[in-house]
């Protein structure tokens, strides 16, 4: 077992974990904040992206152990005071999401492209999307809901 | 995920005697393929020695001819260091084409190469630009470091430290991404230094090559014409579902006359 400790959506959080458990694991069953979710064994969806100081990764590829000491946001942190974050209204305006399940993971990368590309084409949040899979949308509206939200052309 | 003791070491002494003590240790860098691996049960270490609080591991720094890059830098790093695009604008380039931005957001240098995949995009760069790679025992030349398909001159417990990149005059790396993983089907990195012209190749063989018949024709003419008629043998190149070998073999020369061009 490994202590860890953390801050959590602005809260400190701390635990003993055993050694193997990955950061999403940490965050969902220990932490219960379900809002991250894991849609595949194999590093590729997406779906289980949050910050890890402010940087975007997938926690299903990340000890909770390695991200001791950090700050950490996942897609529970990101509305403030019952408001949704710009990126969350783009995609519910935009029609960006069917079933829903990549999306946690879809806004988690979103805010980070906007935080990282001052300018955003399609072709370039395009590109930026490549480790988030979604299998309904066909990402048309999802690509519309990021440029709407970073203000630029769609 | 089989059990295993996680340990983070704060200095690169102290990680080489918690290797010494551990049964079956593996080093963690940037886990983008090491804990992948782990999850599938591929690999099922006794103990996880976590790289990422050693700080001498870590930085870029401009060095006299060149860059000297620390192993556990991240590919995001390397991507949007302003001293990279200054120095080797190619290598910022390949970095930041490696797999997707939150897989650059972990993964190191040090690690991609310690790992040398066969489809890997660093290990190019290193052998195309001739980088030395400086160990915690020694100083090994790119050319006598990648031995075959994930295997490297690297011993049980030595530990990369940092790359000196030279500067080149001239250099670029084009690669064939396959259209669902994005790994490299084929990538060349072509570099003109002070040393000579070369040309190195990954993605296409079981481990990173050089091809000096196209490297003694770019230093007559560094021209795409140069290496356009020039082909590596398919003989020793992967055949699978994605390409034969004979399709590799044509994208090495494909990827190479782009390269040059690229170049300039
Ligand atoms: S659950 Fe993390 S990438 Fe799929
Ligand atoms: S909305 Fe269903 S997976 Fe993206």
């Amino acid at each position: 077992m490994t202590a860890i400790s953390m801050t959590v959506n602005g809260k400190a959080v701390s635990a003993d974990v055993e050694d193997r458990t990955l950061l999403v694991h940490f965050i969902r069953d220990h932490l219960h904040l379900t809002g991250t979710h894991v849609g595949c064994d194999t590093s590729q969806c997406g779906a289980c992206v949050v910050h890890v100081d402010g940087r975007a990764i997938k926690s299903c590829t990340m000890l909770a152990a390695q991200a001791d000491g950090a700050t950490v946001m996942t897609i529970e942190g990101l509305a403030k005071d019952g408001k949704l974050h710009p990126v969350q209204e783009a995609f519910r305006e935009h029609h960006g999401l069917q079933c829903g399940f990549c999306t946690p993971g879809m806004i988690m990368t979103a805010v980070d492209i906007i935080r990282r590309k001052p300018a955003l084409d399609e072709k370039t949040i395009r590109e930026e999307l490549e480790g988030n899979i979604c299998r309904c949308t066909g990402y048309h509206n999802i690509v519309k809901a990021i440029a709407a939200a970073a203000g630029a052309k769609a | 995920m089989y059990s295993f003791t996680y340990r983070r070491p704060a200095s690169l002494a102290e990680a080489q005697k918690l290797f010494e003590g551990a049964s079956d240790p593996k080093f963690l860098a940037g886990g983008q393929t090491l804990l992948p691996t782990m999850k599938q049960r591929l690999n099922a270490p006794s103990d996880v020695i976590d790289l990422g609080k050693i700080a001498e591991l870590r930085g870029i720094a401009k060095s006299e001819g060149g860059l000297t890059i620390g192993a556990m830098t991240k590919h995001f790093e390397v991507a949007t260091s302003a001293d990279v695009k200054a120095v080797i604008p190619a290598l910022a380039e390949l970095a930041e084409g490696i797999g997707d931005p939150l897989v650059r957001h972990m993964g190191t240098i040090g690690g991609s190469v310690a790992n040398n995949d066969p489809a890997a995009d660093y290990p190019a760069a290193v052998l195309g630009l001739g980088a030395t790679i400086t160990t915690s025992k020694r100083a090994i030349k790119a050319d006598e470091f990648f031995k075959g398909m994930f295997e490297t001159a690297l011993e049980p417990n030595e530990i990369i430290k940092s790359f000196a990149f030279p500067k080149p005059e001239k250099a670029a790396y084009m690669k064939f991404p396959n259209p669902a993983s994005r790994y490299a089907m084929v990538g060349v990195f072509v570099a003109r230094t002070a040393g000579g012209v070369r040309v190195a190749v990954t993605g296409a063989g079981p481990c990173v090559f050089r091809v000096p018949e196209m490297e003694a024709a770019l230093a007559k003419s560094f021209t795409p014409d140069a290496v356009a008629s020039i082909k590596v043998p398919a003989g020793d190149l992967n055949s699978d579902l994605h390409g034969s070998a004979e399709y590799r073999a044509h994208l090495v020369t494909v990827m190479a006359k782009r390269a040059v061009a690229a170049a300039g």
